[in-house]
């Protein structure tokens, strides 16, 4: 009897392995499978799911637009937000139909995707500066030469003569500044940066313009939330956080001035002016330290990426199709979702030159959109 | 598991002594006795063989990862060499990428984590495996300590933020330093935290294994509870206490999401414990996915590779001093 008890364990106990790794090959293969499949329903005939993939910046306005594409078209839109640099890295790899980053892509970049990949503005976004004075009532004024010196570390208290040159009539405390940026790379840093080496010889030299940079001062937050988290609990803190964030969770954030030497508060208006400006053909450009005089300097758009031929990886027509169709209503029907969501509608300027590059996308060489 | 391998010693103990009953019995029993046997020899192949293969997919899976770091990192080696290691630099922008200030972060708030967890995790484990054993009481506390090692590390890290990081920072108001209040002594307090379980759990099991024949030797000698747990219950435990510890310091090296949140993210290398810094498992996560730049991606896996590393050297370190002690 006890063999028997004995037998049956040693039965059981293997059966029970056996199975386990049975089930984990299986998993293994169904995970395989899956991964296979939504890459051939990117690419296969039915083309009723179109994937994308990339900035998290664009990820609320999207799904209220993919949301509602959906219910109009019955076409589904899955977007990952994955950060742009991965969506441009996926794009390339060819496992989604598009990419969506805050910053255009660059030369190297071009270059390692193999064929012509299109940067098509797709909505316009604010970096604001927000800072915690508990004290200060009033909105603080800053001019890009003293921004440049506060996130250089050069100005070290809050009443510094610089500041309090531009802010005559506030009575500012003599709080050390703590200055707050992102530790996650991020297309809102892109933009911050940009401005900055627009506006500053020195940080374009020494620090430079990228999606994470070496910082020469202050402390890393992971994502908004975490730079507003340093923001609003250090007195005297001071960050940038996109206007939607700030906006949100009611920060205080000051006035830029701009070229024109106007100081803007960030508002959906003063960014669509900023991008009121001239495009070129290609769609790539850096709106910050805009020219429009009513428009707030430290701004930028997003784009949406595709591949301007899109016969590749044995798509059919009907896919590339539903994916110029659905950037086309994006970039016009799409655009109403954005003012509630804190997201700057695209200037007509930018819109013409979305649709130009959208005419020029081909299947096997001829034009998609008629 | 006490019981499979008792189980098992049976099993292979009769396989001899079958043998020598069969020769004896009669030919009909001998025939189903060898049928048997001979089944069963296959059974115990098959089980062999299967826990052989499982075994060596766990290998194959680990050095399956490290070569991909190593290869994925190639990259970076060439274009930046040995330098990765002591550069002081982490700049994207000119792809300088020096990985010594996130090193000593990580070994910095790592082993002041352990200093400040030891105290707790070996009273927690003295307390638990030689005082109270049982009870409601010890039941509750031995519950709460393993909870400590479910929450999610995204709580601490929230917690931290919200709760340690403004007393660090009152704190360090007092004390005259730069009232941050995040940085290298917040997350280690946080990672000590997080820590006691491993170190706890694995010192009690070990304790409560003490034979009691060699405590109650003890006492009949007049040794009082504090010189028993002193001169046998520790140095019988030791290697079992040191072994929790590698493994406490082990979870510090890798925590990746608390320590993000109240380190400070600052590429600087620490200048004291309420400097700000930044350790190699949060670079990584932080900068990953907006890494577009082969190099810079590169350098963030060489990272990667660098941790796992400092890992298995530490690892190793530990085993061979735990084999020290056990010898002594």
């Amino acid at each position: 009897m006890k063999h028997h008890n004995i037998l049956k364990l040693q039965g059981l106990f293997i059966a029970g392995l056996i199975i386990s790794m049975f089930g984990v090959t299986a998993c293994n293969s169904g995970s395989n499978t899956s991964g296979s499949d939504s890459t051939s329903t990117a690419s296969s005939s039915s083309g009723k799911q179109i994937l994308g993939a990339g900035s998290s910046f664009d990820n609320p306005l999207f799904s209220k637009m993919f949301s509602q594409y959906n219910q109009q078209n019955g076409i589904q839109v899955n977007y990952q937000s994955i950060g742009s640099g991965a969506g441009i890295q996926q794009l390339i790899s060819h496992t989604v139909d598009f990419g969506a980053s805050d910053a255009p892509m660059n030369p190297k970049q071009d270059s390692t995707a193999g064929a012509d990949v299109l940067n098509i503005p797709v909505t316009c976004g604010a970096v604001v500066v927000t800072y915690n004075l508990p004290d200060v009532k009033d909105t603080l004024m800053f001019t890009p030469s003293v921004l440049a010196d506060i996130f250089l570390g050069n100005i070290k208290k809050w009443n510094d003569p610089k500041i309090a040159a531009i802010n005559k009539g506030v009575k500012l405390p003599s709080t050390s500044i703590v200055v707050a940026h992102r530790s996650d790379g991020s297309g809102t840093t892109a933009i911050f940066t940009s401005y900055l080496s627009k506006v500053s010889d020195e940080w374009n030299t020494k620090v430079g313009t990228s999606t994470a940079v070496n910082w020469p001062t202050g402390v890393g937050g992971k994502g908004n939330e975490g730079v507003a988290g340093v923001v609003k609990q250090t007195p005297g803190g001071i960050g940038y956080n996109e206007l939607a964030y700030a906006l949100q969770n009611q920060m205080q954030y000051g006035k830029m001035q701009n070229k024109s030497g106007n100081f803007i508060v960030p508002t959906i208006a003063s960014t669509s002016a900023a991008a009121n400006v001239q495009l070129p053909a290609d769609g790539k450009v850096w709106i910050t330290n805009t020219d429009a005089p009513d428009g707030y300097p430290i701004a930028g758009f997003s784009w949406v990426l595709i591949y301007k031929e899109q016969n590749y990886n044995n798509r059919s027509q009907d896919e590339a199709t539903n994916v110029v169709k659905l950037l086309q209503w994006m970039i016009h029907d799409g655009q109403q979702y954005g003012a509630d969501l804190s997201y700057a509608p695209l200037p007509d300027a930018a819109v013409t030159v979305g649709d130009n590059l959208l005419k020029s996308v081909t299947y096997g060489g001829k034009a998609i959109l008629q | 598991m006490d019981n499979i391998s008792g189980n098992f010693a049976v099993t292979r103990g009769d396989e001899a002594s079958r043998v020598i009953t069969s020769i004896t019995n009669t030919e009909n029993f001998k025939a189903n006795r060898l049928r048997r046997s001979y089944r069963q020899i296959s059974t115990e192949k098959v089980f062999k063989r299967t826990l052989m293969i499982v075994a060596l997919i766990v290998l194959i899976v680990v050095i399956g990862i490290a070569l991909t770091l190593a290869v994925q990192s190639t990259l970076s080696m060439k274009a930046l060499g040995i330098k990765f290691l002591w550069g002081k630099v982490w700049d994207p922008v000119r792809e300088i990428f020096g990985a010594y200030p996130f090193l000593i972060g990580t070994l910095l708030t790592s082993f002041l984590a352990l200093l400040i967890s030891i105290p707790f995790s070996f009273s927690v484990a003295i307390f638990l495996g030689e005082y109270y054993p049982r009870g409601w009481f010890s039941e509750t506390l031995k519950n709460v300590i393993e909870l400590i090692a479910a929450i999610p590390s995204v709580i601490y890290g929230f917690w931290g933020l919200f709760v340690l990081v403004p007393i660090v920072r009152t704190f360090e108001a007092n004390i005259g330093a730069e009232p941050i209040g995040l940085g290298i002594l917040s997350s280690s307090l946080i990672l000590s935290i997080m820590i006691i379980p491993y170190a706890a759990s694995l010192g009690r099991e070990m304790i409560r294994m003490v034979p009691s024949t060699l405590k109650e030797a003890a006492y009949a000698m007049g040794a009082t509870r504090w010189e028993v747990i002193r001169s046998v219950v520790l140095p019988y435990t030791r290697s079992g206490l040191f072994a929790g510890i590698l493994l406490s310091l082990g979870r510090a090296l890798g925590e990746t999401m608390a320590v993000t949140m109240i380190i400070g993210n600052t590429n600087i290398i620490p200048k004291s414990i309420f400097s700000l810094g930044n350790t190699m498992a949060s670079v990584i996560a932080n900068e990953f996915t907006e890494a577009a730049n082969p190099v810079y991606l590169s350098a963030l896996i060489e990272l990667g590779l660098v941790l796992f590393l400092v890992t298995v050297v530490i690892n190793m370190v530990g085993k061979r001093i735990i084999k020290r002690f056990t010898n002594v």
